[in-house]
């Protein structure tokens, strides 16, 4: 029995290291470290505020409604800010075809 | 350019300026796009030889053609899946473009397109435009679905839905700010140090002396930059299969 498994182990990871088995995890193979993380999720955050803030200020100039989009928009940009570090760390479940 | 009138002038390096004389006056053909064509001309050599050689033992530029297009290719495999397959030329293309606009802006007197965010805006516009239409296409209007997760109660849909919406037009922003920031705060810094070593190298007799502190900071963040050329092309290419495998499985 122990045989076995151990045959099944070595044949497992031979065929990953042929790359006829699908490696595990492929996603997240974004830049490793404290400073690779922490940049990536400010530019994350401020992407998105970006784009609420602009939103918000073009649907204002548009419909002259000026400060109330702006401010709603203000808001939902930086839920989506957070919603988008959140993404960083827990990525969509997916049903990967592996 | 450096140290003029003993003043740091780190951002000069940036601005455009019409090439090829009359003719490049006439069509305000910059620098930048001389750079973007001599890049798009080294991608397709490099691919020219690599397709039309095909020897059996590679050699240099056969191997690193190879090289390339296997590292791009096996990237797409694994983010997007077999499926994946067709997206390949266009995160391929992407990904030179970037690259070779990364190492062109390392040469000496060479310009770094991607230090513009007009052009890196552009590419990620690009980049989500086709990710966009490739979800489109394969799922036609099941594609909006994307934006209210399954299982989620309905009423907090009204907050959600802008959430989601916002969440994904800032993939534009951040994939454009990324590339552009990264690539224009080395510069800074290079140009920054290298203008120490000017300076302090006026100082008389010490002077080479102490240069030799912000020389030798350069000659390290000369390799840094390398180090950011290369990476910050391959995350471009990265999130653009990431996102592709999104529009291709949705979720």
């Amino acid at each position: 029995m122990n045989e076995r498994s151990d045959f099944e182990d070595r044949l497992r990871q031979a065929r990953t290291r042929q790359g006829l088995d699908k490696r595990p995890e492929g996603r997240g193979s974004l830049p490793p470290g404290p400073w690779g993380i922490g940049l990536r999720a400010g530019v994350e955050v401020v992407s998105a505020l970006v784009v609420g803030i602009g939103l918000g200020y073009a649907l204002d100039r548009w419909l002259g409604t000026w400060p109330w989009l702006f401010l709603v928009f203000f808001v939902l940009g930086s839920a989506s800010g957070v919603l988008n570090v959140y993404r960083l760390f827990n990525p969509r479940k997916t049903p990967r075809a592996n | 350019m450096a140290a003029e009138g003993k003043t740091i002038d780190a951002l000069s390096q940036f601005e455009l300026s019409p090439v090829l004389g009359i003719f490049g006056n006439a069509v305000s053909f910059s620098q930048s796009n001389l750079f973007m064509v001599i890049a798009v001309a080294i991608a397709y050599f490099l691919m020219k030889v690599t397709a039309d050689r095909g020897e059996l033992v590679p050699g240099r530029l056969q191997a690193l053609g190879e090289a390339s297009y296997g590292f791009i290719a096996g990237m797409v495999r694994d983010q997007v899946g077999d499926e994946g397959k067709k997206y390949f030329p266009f995160v391929f293309s992407i990904f030179m473009f970037v690259l070779l606009g990364n190492l062109l802006g390392m040469l000496p007197y060479a310009f770094t397109f991607t230090s513009h965010i007009m052009v890196t805006l552009t590419l990620a516009i690009v980049v989500f435009v086709v990710v966009t239409g490739v979800a489109l296409a394969i799922h036609g209007m099941h594609f909006f679905t994307y934006f209210f997760p399954e299982g989620a109660p309905k009423w907090l849909a009204p907050i959600i839905i802008p959430v989601e919406i916002i969440s994904y037009f800032s993939r534009v922003v951040s994939l454009s700010v990324r590339l552009f920031a990264n690539m224009v705060a080395g510069h800074v810094m290079l140009k920054v140090f290298a203008t120490f070593v000017v300076l302090l190298g006026g100082l008389g007799a010490v002077g080479p002396f102490v240069a030799a502190m912000p020389l030798a900071v350069n000659v390290v963040l000369v390799g840094f930059e390398f180090l950011v050329a290369f990476l910050q092309a391959y995350v471009f290419a990265i999130l653009t299969s990431i996102y592709l495998h999104d529009a291709v499985h949705l979720h």
